[in-house]
């Protein structure tokens, strides 16, 4: 009986519920637009903390990965006219063998140098959507046309929130499914100490790889649906700050937990907004906030508050 | 760990639910105006957002202290994009459809601008917004304005320049950040109206310290009459160093990308000299006392520099061209209804700003001619009339 729930399965109707009822709340689109915004960054978050979080490797560029999807189905769609699914399509497969050619050289390095190589491939991502203009609309940014499917018009913060929603219900099942396959406990070795990995026959590189790649796509994917959804992409979404905020929701809701992640994104996404009212010191406030989880839960929010409720019960 | 999971989950929702308790909105009052407002006021184009925001605050204050329009105070809902286009879409929905403004006056940059003009065409609410790009107006959108003058309008203004100086033959050179690439683009699209030939084309990236080999490559280009720069931030200070220290003999032009204080500051001596087109605002008191614009922008900076304690910019001066365009319309209107209102904007004419003399039209969002710029020359590191 206890067993069955210590299966983190278990989180995932209640997800289900959860963002089933989440639009009762609701009462104008400015409400369905940060929650679009949060599931974008969460099942971004949920991607990136497979691989900060499972497999140990950093990674300071996936904003890259995110604004070359939003551009690469942008462009197919926009200027050549592509039909957007197959335009999404192709962005994910862009992404995901860029990632895949990429990988291999990167994740031979460790610690602060695979830090500073993604940190890189992340920046030499954004600078070529910045001055390529004549392909990408250059700093000012390029019009995206919205996705339709068989004359269905994917339209309005209500439609695509019930798409993002079944996007991050996909991408949280697909996570948790990899965690506890095979492949996850291979990479909790390699977490744990490569080395040892590698003694034990892990093929420590291959499933680096691999996690960087789905990471990747998990990125890219967000990137296309947020480029549909409005319309209008600019290089910000390429660039370093956007990769440390993605960095820094998996930090700050728990390296290593897929819900965490996800706290860590509608922390992230909603706070912004919540201190607005404050002005001049809404950045302080927030630096604070994250200050205080980050020196009195130095795990993150989500394992050091499941510890404790442990400890408790 | 039943418990543990059921308390994590009410974490989540509790989360949420302070999230949506926090962003509902203030209840919809319908005595006063409510102008909403998106503006780059942190991050890199601070220096175009924070006096933007003083001054709509300023004279926000100071309709409302008048008595308001047609009796109703002013509200002002403002928002900080950071420059961010992502962020500026998600606080134009929020004024939009959460704070219920009924107009906007905003958008300091060309991308935050763009990103907002779906949802502004799509709720059908009057916009009028800050930033220089064309492509704000050009096509027209219906529910779309905008104040600055624009990059080509600086382009023709230089060209004009130097065609009635005889010159016909002309060296470029441009920036590739967004404002040096988009001039280039403006200046190369309209040259052939001026009989003027571009016969040297060279560039620089943002974080370039040294420009002399470009400059030395147009210098001996045959028979360049003038060299023109297009670009911002440090870039064009840096390019009339070089120009001194290579001893140019040639007219020089910038563009109004260079119209602060700043640029006089770095260029130092070197910048004697230079010809750029900027606005009125700028030497507002060395304007002939009869420039109908001269009141209005002697006004402007005298109150601007007095309340605030710096020195006025022309950014500022396009966010008060906004307000008043803005408040204008809804005293003609005699309503806040939305059509109203942009028909009333639409029909803004004789409209003396700090930009100019707008006269809009369904064709002509931004309503400026080429009398809004008047053309400079540095001279002692201080701003004069050339004409």
């Amino acid at each position: 009986m206890w067993n069955r729930f210590r299966n983190p399965y278990a989180g995932l109707p209640v997800l289900a519920i959860v963002l089933a009822v989440l639009p009762l709340a609701f009462s104008n689109p400015y409400h369905y637009d940060v929650a679009i915004h949060v599931l974008i960054n969460a099942v971004v978050a949920v991607g990136l903390n497979l691989l900060i979080g499972y497999a140990g490797q950093i990674s300071l560029g996936h904003a890259g990965f995110f604004g070359l999807g939003a551009y690469t189905t942008g462009i197919l769609s926009g200027v050549y006219g592509w039909p957007p699914l197959l335009s999404v399509l192709a962005a994910l497969v862009v992404v995901g063998v860029l990632a895949f050619a990429v990988a291999r050289p990167i994740l031979r390095l460790s610690g602060h140098y695979l830090a500073m190589a993604t940190l890189g491939l992340g920046i030499l991502i954004s600078i070529v959507i910045s001055t390529e203009g004549w392909l990408t609309g250059g700093p000012d940014g390029m019009i995206v046309p919205t996705i339709s499917v068989f004359g269905w018009e994917l339209f309005g913060e209500t439609r695509w929130y019930w798409v993002m929603a079944v996007l991050l219900l996909v991408a949280v099942w697909l996570a948790l499914n990899l965690i506890d396959s095979p492949v996850g406990r291979a990479l909790r070795a390699v977490h744990g100490s490569e080395v040892a990995a590698q003694v034990a026959g892990v093929n420590t590189i291959s499933y680096k790889v691999l996690i960087f790649v789905v990471s990747a796509v998990f990125a890219a994917l967000m990137g296309t649906a947020s480029a549909h959804y409005s319309g209008f992409i600019t290089p910000d979404l390429a660039g370093f700050f956007h990769s440390i905020e993605f960095v820094t929701m998996v930090v700050l809701g728990g390296m290593a937990s897929t819900y965490g992640a996800l706290i860590g994104a509608v922390i992230l996404t909603t706070l912004p907004q919540l201190l607005t009212g404050f002005d001049d010191l809404e950045m302080v406030i927030f630096g604070a906030i994250l200050m205080a989880v980050m020196i009195f839960m130095p795990r993150g929010l989500v394992p050091t508050l499941t510890a404790r409720l442990r400890k408790g019960s | 760990m039943l418990h543990a999971l059921l308390k994590k989950i009410g974490l989540a929702a509790a989360v949420t639910g302070v999230a949506v308790a926090g962003m509902s909105n203030a209840s919809a009052q319908q005595d006063p105006i409510r102008v909403g407002t998106f503006l780059a006021v942190t991050g890199p184009a601070s220096f175009l957002g924070d006096p933007e925001l003083k001054t709509l605050q300023h004279w926000v204050e100071k309709i409302n202290n008048q008595g308001g329009v047609d009796g109703r105070q002013i509200e002002l809902v403002h928002y900080d994009t950071a420059g961010n286009a992502g962020k500026a879409r998600t606080f134009a929905k929020r004024l939009i459809t959460s704070d219920q403004v009924d107009v906007i006056v905003g958008g300091t940059t060309t991308g935050t601008t763009m990103a907002v003009i779906p949802l502004v065409q799509r709720y059908e609410i009057p916009f009028i917004s800050l930033a220089g790009g064309v492509p704000i107006i050009d096509p027209v959108k219906k529910w779309v304005f905008k104040t600055p003058h624009t990059d080509r309008m600086a382009a023709r203004k230089i060209l004009k320049d130097m065609q009635a100086r005889g010159f016909d033959k002309i060296g470029l050179i441009s920036g590739t950040g967004g404002f040096g690439k988009s001039g280039r683009k403006q200046t190369l699209s309209v040259v052939g109206d001026y009989d003027i030939e571009i016969v040297a084309d060279e560039t620089y990236g943002p974080n370039d310290t040294d420009m002399t080999a470009q400059l030395t490559n147009i210098a001996n280009t045959d028979g360049v009459d003038a060299i023109l720069n297009f670009g911002f931030g440090q870039g064009p200070a840096i390019v009339t160093r070089n120009y001194e220290q290579l001893g140019l003999k040639l007219p020089f032009y910038q563009s109004h990308g260079v119209a602060s204080k700043k640029f006089i500051e770095l260029a130092g001596e070197a910048a004697n000299g230079v010809r750029l087109p900027a606005a009125a605002l700028l030497v507002a008191e060395k304007l002939p006392d009869d420039d109908p614009q001269k009141p209005v922008v002697t006004a402007y900076k005298k109150e601007y520099e007095s309340t605030y304690n710096e020195s006025v910019s022309t950014f500022g001066g396009h966010a008060y061209d906004g307000l008043m365009i803005a408040t204008q319309a809804i005293k003609r209107a005699g309503t806040t209804d939305k059509a109203a209102v942009r028909d009333a904007i639409e029909q803004t004419s004789g409209l003396m700003g700090t930009g100019g003399e707008f006269n809009m039209g369904p064709d002509d969002h931004l309503g400026l001619d080429l009398s809004a710029f008047r053309m400079l020359e540095i001279r002692d590191g201080e701003w004069e009339l050339a004409e």
